[in-house]
């Protein structure tokens, strides 16, 4: 296994999250990213090419060369003398050039060429406004991801996570945004009671999630764009695990004012209320599949948690996990490509890739008391939870377990990932 | 949360239950038992002997527990948290005013499961003190699964200190 161990210190000081990549592919693409020239006169507020190479690199795929390996830094293809690359065992170069466009304005004209046919493969040029340097360079990080390996990039996405400090005392819960990579982070919600279960709307302009504020747990649903929130639901007992619907028009969630935990579907415009399980055992972690008209869900119904599927319309429950005595919190790879959830394994709790037709369970991650799967929109990587050197951080595997990244907090114990949908 | 809860009653011995002062604890318990029990001294000179169950006349002072531990995966009541419950619900029946019940668990497992967990524990003893006398309309259930985790510590003691009820 290629073997890397690196830290990145990705981030401005601000940010929360680093990371650290421990593991990549078997066999990643040798890529020289090298520095974009600008014109004298004004000056980059990021580091554009070296934002591209982190996106790069963390996505397993990629062995972007250390820039003090490049023999010269062409920033036209003109420039470039393909067998100076060649003698480095690099397959691709990207090189570019940084510019005005307006008075607030970036642009940003970039070639990609592969070494091996010397011609160049890709050209474009993008813009954004200065403030947005970093947006830019993902979006170079999403073209060139996609022209490489036809898949589109997930680089412009967003992340929710929960973070959390241990003074029992002054116990304090936020709740933040930031991009996938960590950087610009806002703090959404900051109180002295817990948060849990953030989870993005299918368009990524809508949360929803689950506060304590009132002392009991309560749903709450909330609009990034406006910053309007409002409290959806205020049952006795349990109200948690909100999930949108694929078509954004419905939250699927778990309440318990009936007596034992079910899974419910709340009409966001009617704001109507149905029951889809019944049973006095737990039912709960609902999540959607693909086609809006069903719902898997954890049950303990036969003595131990599973996971169970069950129709919109109440029909057709079944049972879908039989490997070990505890699968939880499932959620939904797109294309029915299967079910990725936490499963123990002689007593540890790892996330697990379920091929639901096949019946075989893969285990993905090789830390412990890993929890809170969330996939990426492209379906490549997934984000989840676990414990590192006695603190909660969040991780990231791709889904065939080659690749791992940590994210380590730099305050307190971070939970829960949400990975947004595609937003650009 | 714990502050001005802490109150004294002193209970008239023939009032009490004996159950709770079988002194078994164990280390974990013991570990906690500062932060975690209440003294209470009877103000209200209680006289209500319940027959049928064993007494002691002698022990001058009792130590309420008002947090009452489960097994792994459990949301049953051990011989000891029925021991501690009963002689906190002798001293609830001389009170008013609402019960507050807060189910918890240890960090293992999902986060929303645990949240399930954690109320069924709060309704296991709010059902024993329905059981035992207490007025259902005066509890208030709450679970807050693995969110307030008494101990950080990952061992088996500190899992064991996290699986409890907490009165309020």
């Amino acid at each position: 296994m290629f073997a890397l161990v690196m830290l990145i210190s990705q981030l401005s000081a601000a940010a929360d999250l680093t990371i650290e990549i421990n593991r990549g592919n078997d066999d990643p693409l040798p890529i020289a990213i090298v520095p974009f020239s600008w014109q004298a006169g004004f000056t980059v507020p990021e580091d554009i090419a070296r934002i591209v190479e982190r996106d790069l690199h963390r996505s397993g795929q990629f062995a972007p060369i250390p820039r003090e390996d490049m023999i010269s830094r062409p920033d036209s293809s003109r420039e470039v003398y393909y067998g100076d690359w060649k003698s480095l065992g690099v397959d691709y170069i990207l090189v570019g050039k940084l510019g005005l466009n307006g008075s607030n304005g970036l642009s940003a004209s970039y070639e990609l060429m592969d070494v091996n046919t010397q011609r160049v493969i890709f050209t474009a040029t993008d813009i954004a406004s200065f403030s947005k340097a970093r947006y830019l360079a993902h979006t170079i990080s999403d073209r060139i991801y996609e022209k490489l390996t036809n898949i589109r990039g997930a680089f412009r996405t967003e992340l929710l996570y929960v973070s959390s400090t241990r003074d029992t005392d002054k116990p304090r819960f936020r709740l933040i945004k930031s991009d996938i990579d960590g950087a610009n982070e806002v703090v959404l919600l900051d109180q002295n009671q817990p948060i849990m279960s953030p989870t993005w709307s299918p368009e990524g302009k809508r949360i929803a999630y689950v506060s304590f504020e009132t002392t009991r747990p309560a749903i709450y649903l909330h609009n990034l764009e406006t910053g309007q929130r409002e409290q959806l639901t205020n049952y006795p007992g349990l109200n948690g695990s909100p999930t949108f619907s694929p078509d954004g028009r419905k939250l699927a969630m778990v309440l318990s004012k009936d007596g034992s935990p079910d899974i419910y579907v709340m009409d966001l415009a009617s704001r109507q209320l149905d029951r889809l399980t019944d049973h006095f055992a737990i039912d709960t972690e609902p999540a959607w599949l693909g086609d809006g008209k069903s719902i898997v869900f954890t049950s303990d119904r036969g003595g131990k948690p599973q996971i169970y599927s069950v129709a919109l319309d109440g029909q057709q429950l079944q049972r879908l996990t039989f490997e070990g005595d505890y699968n939880a919190r499932a959620r939904v790879l797109p294309d029915d490509l299967g079910l990725i959830l936490v499963h123990r394994n002689q007593g540890d709790y790892h996330i697990a890739i379920y091929d639901t037709k096949r019946r075989k369970m893969e285990v993905l991650t090789t830390t412990s008391l890993d929890e809170s799967p969330s996939v990426a929109p492209n379906a490549t990587m997934l984000l989840y939870a676990t414990s590192y050197r006695g603190k909660g951080i969040l991780a990231a595997v791709s889904v065939d377990g080659g690749v791992t990244y940590r994210l380590p907090s730099q305050y307190g114990d971070v939970r829960e990932p949400a990975w947004s949908p595609f937003l650009d | 949360m714990e502050n001005s809860k802490k109150f004294l009653l002193t209970l008239t011995m023939a009032s009490l239950m004996l159950v709770g002062c079988a002194s078994t604890e164990t280390e974990d318990e013991a570990q906690n038992g500062a932060d975690s029990s209440y003294t209470y001294s009877d103000t209200m000179g209680g006289s209500n002997a319940q027959g049928g169950d064993e007494m002691e006349i002698d022990e001058p002072t009792v130590v309420l527990k008002t947090v009452f531990y489960f097994d792994f995966d459990e949301a049953t009541l051990s011989v000891q948290a029925r021991q501690d419950l009963n002689a906190q619900i002798q001293a609830l029946r001389n009170t008013k005013g609402v019960i507050r019940l807060e189910g918890n668990t240890d960090e293992r497992g999902t986060r929303e499961y645990n949240m399930a967990l954690g109320e069924r524990r709060a309704q296991v003893v709010a059902d024993y003190m329905v059981m035992n006398g207490i007025p259902r309309y005066r509890i208030e259930t709450v679970s807050y699964g693995e969110e307030r985790r008494a101990d950080y510590g990952s061992s088996e003691s500190s899992h064991a200190k996290n699986r409890r009820v907490e009165l309020k």
